[in-house]
């Protein structure tokens, strides 16, 4: 049973701010928003961020074509990889409506990848450019503008009092939303394990988990989001089937 | 009459009878026999006990005919063969065992008869241990006589050395193999065998196998079988050795309820061990055998040599208990399945077997491990660990005095272990897809293979199989202007070899004993211990304490692919919870195990304590008929509990475990969990199940019908970790993940996509996939156990009788107990999510 469905309205834990840093966890329905850098954003359990105050749905490390990559290589992954991220990449514009949709980099898995989208992904990714701003953050996987994908390309972007880049960089300023690690939250109740991607926050930067059907995960527990974070002072929200799950770090298992 | 005059023994050649005789031996009977067989050219499966000279049976006819052959004609010449220069003779028999340690000992054990008759015949092993070198040697220069492995022979066949090795081949010797074909390895040595008999044609085969309960099945897998009919090997069934001596222990002490530790028995174990010569202590899994162990030992006060031996332990370690036991310097060792197979070591006159025997032949095989000498029974002692196990323990003992034999039947023949034939097939040779699926159909397991199933197995060595044709330009191979497939690129033959083979094991983790860590540095370069399954190790955290390898432990960290352990003083460890008993209770004692339950007059030869058990539950409840199922419901403790007993088996009840929750939660009985083990189902929730059921508006017949195997488990199929187990496995065996690349080796977790998530996705584009259909056909049989809780549940339609009790019923305790024992199955992953994030906030309230 949803907790918060047991509550009338909105729920904030009444913890005690000042040791919680300025983490604010908050559920409105299926809706869970996070406060980065004061600014109030809504976590999908589908995986993308949305802000609605700017209309921009964000989604980090989509890895197009990482199925026909690995093709390439001798690795024949089913080729319906693409179709699947995109198919919920719909689902997610269709209910959120976006202004604008900002790719967070690694939107494909590699140089090769725009190339060989195949004619009905590429016109389906048309479709849902159609009508609003397209932003393509540059990637390690994807550095370069590519031909023919559609949207516009930028390097990093700054909105207000949040900045969106691909690789998150140690002491960064407040605000900052990255992608590139692919966030993932592993817990333990009674003998059953169960893993899952999550947005990793600490209320200063964001690290959004990837939306690729292929792209796999890095454990939360993993040095590179220590070093990010002040040790463990952070919280994972872990992507559920309806909604997500708040979960301190500290309570979450290594790999 | 001397030996020699005999008329057994002059059907020897003479230096074989001059042999014979000098150690005062006599062929047996069915050693010659064999020997008669191949002389008239047939293939013929021998059934033996361990002991009979099985072995001897299966080479005699290849060396008699090798030394007549290579005396007539001299030394070997070299001959041309069109592309090359070999030796004329050639490869002459091929033996093919399970075990690479098995070819070793049977090629050391082969050489001394050869030796000391002076024969003129080489006898060479290959096995994955053997340096480049030697097998490139083999190649140009076969031995006379052959012995690998499964994997082996495949990986020769892949070769464009084939048909030059096995052309000149005459005999093939498969040993163990009631054990071989029971899994994908059979498949694959199948349709290896299907190729020699393409390359040598007229070859004959022997198989050697332990009694079985269906040998035809054993003899069409010998021979090839024409479209439409099934050819049998002959048969050759061995004199039949004394009749085993086994007893159940009768103990003093209180059986317990529940548990696999048979702790009660410790001391009776302990004694029985100081009174036989050497003792092999069986248990079921590696937690056991770490167990019992480690409590034998706490009680040697004698420092009596006691041993362990089981699959995740060391090399290394286990050939050193190896050697001990046959240099006799062992009392007793505690080993799993891991000394199942393998040639006898010591002098064993005792085989106690701790817990359930789970089958007959099974018991029977590992009791045969006693007393090697025909003439003398084999003496074995089951000790059950728990009431149930005694009856289980009764039922088998039960088959032993019958003989009767549940050896499971013949494998339909896997498409991913297809997949993985075709394309070493290509890397051989090209081929016609018309020759290869005749070909094909003549190895028993695949011999009703249709075209379109063999014809996807191609398209999907080729791109995959996909319906969407996205990857022509990247096709492993391709067809050539004469419509043969050949491999696209030769990089594509190097790829398979260093992934050939169908054992396809857990992600193990290597455990390095290091000093305990009193800063954070940990101490590096420990001794290794063995492996732990990977999923093991993610359920500890750093000081757990655990019984590996004999000791206790400390989990210290996960450095890499290592996991680093330091020696604990702990007094109640936390033992390693490997899969419980790994091979599920036989279908035939399943149902011996009801017999008794339903009958009165076999219950009288319970023990005491069994008996009584089951009189207070045919008071308090019922005992269920051979054929029926029963179901109790009670409440307890704010809950509401409904158990079964259908006596399936672990996996088939996990597997209605899950497909009865979803049903009564659609029912609104909000179902909070459940637990299984061998013989009941136990599940529990916040709805009275018993109210419904009278009210009318739930019966039973609904909740338990067969529709469950349809939209339910095709619903939980989608999400369920064992299927996710089961296609990773599939996928890797038919090459569409590699577990090896060339170059460097990398660890699993750098290079491999999730098949988890290639899972979903093909789940969701293409769900008649040639992976997910191999997927569901080991879902049937494997992990899931679907087609048994099929037939269950078909046999016990309109036979469920229900009992509404106030109370836990006394049949109902043993599973009752293992909940917090055992993980508790049946909550989806989210309530999990949901309960850790519940916790943060209990702790931001208070």
């Amino acid at each position: 049973m949803n907790f918060f469905e047991r509550l009338p309205g909105a729920f904030s834990p009444p913890s005690k701010p000042e040791e919680r840093g300025d983490v604010g966890v908050a559920a409105l329905g299926t809706h869970h928003t996070i406060t980065v850098a004061s600014v109030t954003l809504v976590a999908d359990c589908g995986g993308a961020l949305y802000w609605p105050d700017e209309g921009l749905l964000v989604v980090a490390d989509l890895h197009f074509e990482k199925g026909s990559a690995y093709a390439r290589r001798g690795v024949l992954l089913p080729p319906y990889d693409t179709a699947a991220t995109l198919a919920r990449l719909a689902g997610l514009i269709a209910h959120y409506a976006p202004r604008a949709v900002l790719a967070l980099g690694d939107s494909f898995h590699d140089v090769g990848g725009p190339a060989r989208l195949l004619p009905g992904d590429r016109a389906t990714l048309a479709t849902l450019q159609r009508g609003r701003d397209w932003i393509w953050v540059a990637g390690n996987h994807d550095p370069d503008p590519a031909a023919n994908i559609g949207g516009g390309f930028a390097a990093t972007l700054g909105i207000g009092a949040l900045t969106f880049r691909h690789e998150p960089t140690r002491g960064a300023e407040p605000g900052e939303i990255s992608g590139h690690l692919h966030p993932v939250a592993r817990v333990s109740r009674r003998g059953r394990t169960v893993s899952r991607r999550c947005f990793a926050s600490d209320g200063r930067r964001m690290v959004v988990p990837a939306f690729g059907s292929y792209a796999g995960g890095l454990n939360i527990r993993d040095r590179a989001f220590a070093e990010l974070f002040d040790d463990l002072g952070f919280i994972a929200h872990m992507l559920g089937e309806e909604r997500l799950y708040a979960i301190p770090a500290h309570r979450c298992l290594g790999d | 009459m001397t030996l020699l005059e005999s008329p057994i023994v002059s059907a020897l050649p003479e230096p074989f009878a001059r042999w014979f005789a000098k150690r005062g031996w006599s062929p047996r009977a069915h050693q010659l026999e064999l020997l008669e067989k191949a002389r008239a050219d047939k293939s013929v499966l021998l059934i033996a006990p361990t002991g009979a000279g099985k072995t001897l049976a299966g080479f005699l006819p290849s060396l008699v005919e090798l030394t007549e052959l290579r005396t007539r004609r001299g030394s070997k010449k070299l001959v041309s063969t069109g592309s090359a220069i070999r030796r004329e003779g050639g490869l002459h028999t091929l033996y093919i065992s399970p075990l690479k340690a098995l070819a070793v000992d049977i090629a050391r054990n082969l050489e001394t008869p050869v030796a000391e008759m002076g024969l003129p015949i080489r006898i060479e092993t290959r096995t994955g241990d053997t340096p480049a070198s030697k097998r490139q040697r083999q190649r140009r220069d076969p031995p006379d006589i052959l012995l690998t492995t499964p994997e082996q022979l495949a990986l020769i066949l892949a070769t464009p050395d084939g048909p030059y090795m096995f052309g000149s081949l005459r005999r093939i010797v498969l040993d163990e193999l009631h054990s071989l074909v029971t899994s994908k390895r059979g498949d694959l040595l199948s349709l290896g065998l299907a190729r020699l008999h393409r390359l040598a044609p007229g070859i004959t085969s022997v198989g050697l196998s332990a009694t079985v309960a269906t040998p035809d099945d054993l003899r069409r897998y010998l021979v090839p079988q024409p479209p439409g009919s099934g050819a049998l090997a002959d048969l050759v069934i061995a004199e039949a050795g004394a009749p085993p001596d086994v007893t159940m222990l009768d103990t003093a002490a209180r059986l317990p309820w529940a548990g696999h530790s048979a702790m009660h028995a410790l001391d009776e174990m302990y004694a029985l061990v100081g009174r036989h010569k050497t003792t092999l202590i069986f248990v079921n899994t590696r937690s056991q055998a770490e167990n019992i162990f480690q409590q034998l030992w706490r009680i040697n006060e004698d420092s009596l040599p006691i041993a362990l031996h089981h699959g995740s332990l060391d090399v290394a370690q286990r050939r050193k208990v190896e050697q001990a036991m046959s240099d006799g310097r062992l009392k007793a060792v505690v080993c799993t399945s891991s000394l199942d197979l393998g040639v006898d070591w010591g002098d064993v006159d005792l085989v106690i077997n701790v817990g359930a025997p789970k089958g007959a032949s099974r018991l029977l095989q590992r009791i045969g491990r006693a007393n090697h000498r025909m003439d003398e029974p084999s003496k074995g002692i089951l000790i059950p660990a728990n009431r149930f196990e005694v009856l289980e323990c009764t039922a088998a003992l039960g088959a032993v005095r019958e003989n009767a034999q549940d050896t499971p039947p013949l494998r339909t023949g896997a498409l991913d272990v297809l997949a993985q034939h075709i394309l070493g097939c290509a890397c051989g040779a090209p081929f016609h897809s018309d020759d290869l699926y005749e070909e094909v159909r003549a190895a028993a397991p695949y011999a009703d293979l249709t075209r379109s199933d063999f014809d996807a197995a191609v398209d999907f060595v080729a791109t995959g199989g996909y319906a969407l044709k996205a990857y022509e330009r990247f096709a492993k191979i391709r067809q050539d202007k004469e419509g043969r497939w050949r491999i696209a690129h030769p990089m594509v033959a190097q790829r398979y070899r260093m992934n050939v083979g169908t054992i396809v094991e857990a992600d193990m983790i290597k455990v390095r004993l290091v000093r305990s860590r009193a800063s954070k540095a940990v101490a590096r370069g420990g001794r290794i211990l063995g492996e732990v399954e990977e999923y093991f190790i993610e359920m500890l955290t750093p000081g757990d304490t655990f019984v590996f390898a004999g000791e206790v432990l400390r989990y210290e960290a996960l450095v890499e692919n290592e996991v680093y352990v330091s020696r604990a003083t702990a007094e109640d460890p936390k033992v390693p919870s490997y899969e419980g008993g790994k091979f599920p209770l036989s279908t035939y004692l399943a149902d011996r195990v009801r017999g008794i339950i339903a009958d009165p007059s076999a219950r009288r030869g319970l023990p005491d304590q069994v008996r009584e058990w089951l009189e207070i539950q045919e008071w308090r409840s019922m005992l269920p008929g051979p054929r029926q199922l029963l179901v109790e419901t009670f409440p307890r403790a704010d809950k509401y509990y409904l158990l079964c007993y259908p006596f399936e088996g672990r996996l088939a009840h996990q597997t209605l475990g899950m497909l009865l929750t979803r049903r009564l939660e659609r029912a609104r009985l909000r179902p909070l969990g459940f637990v299984a083990n061998e013989y009941a189902l136990a599940v529990w929730g916040l709805g009275d199940v018993a109210l419904r059921l009278e009210r009318g508006d739930l019966t039973l017949d609904a909740l338990f019908d067969q529709d469950m195997l349809g939209d339910d488990l095709e619903a939980w199929l989608a999400e369920s970790a064992l299927m996710k187990r089961t296609f990773r496995t599939c996928a890797i065996i038919a090459g569409l993940i590699e577990r090896r690349f060339p170059g460097q080796e990398k660890s699993r977790r750098e290079v491999t996509i999730s098949t988890d998530l290639v899972y979903d996705v093909l789940r969701k584009h293409q769900p008649d996939h040639l992976l997910l259909r191999a997927a569901r056909a080991d879902a049937a049989t494997g992990l899931l156990d679907i087609k048994r809780l099929g037939e269950m549940l078909s046999r016990i339609k309109g036979r469920i009788v229900h009992k509404a009790l106030d109370h836990v019923s006394p049949l109902a305790v043993p599973v009752m107990l293992e909940i917090g024992r055992e993980s508790v199955y049946g909550e989806a992953a989210d309530s999990i999510l949901a309960e850790a994030a519940d916790d943060l906030i209990k702790e931001a309230m208070r």
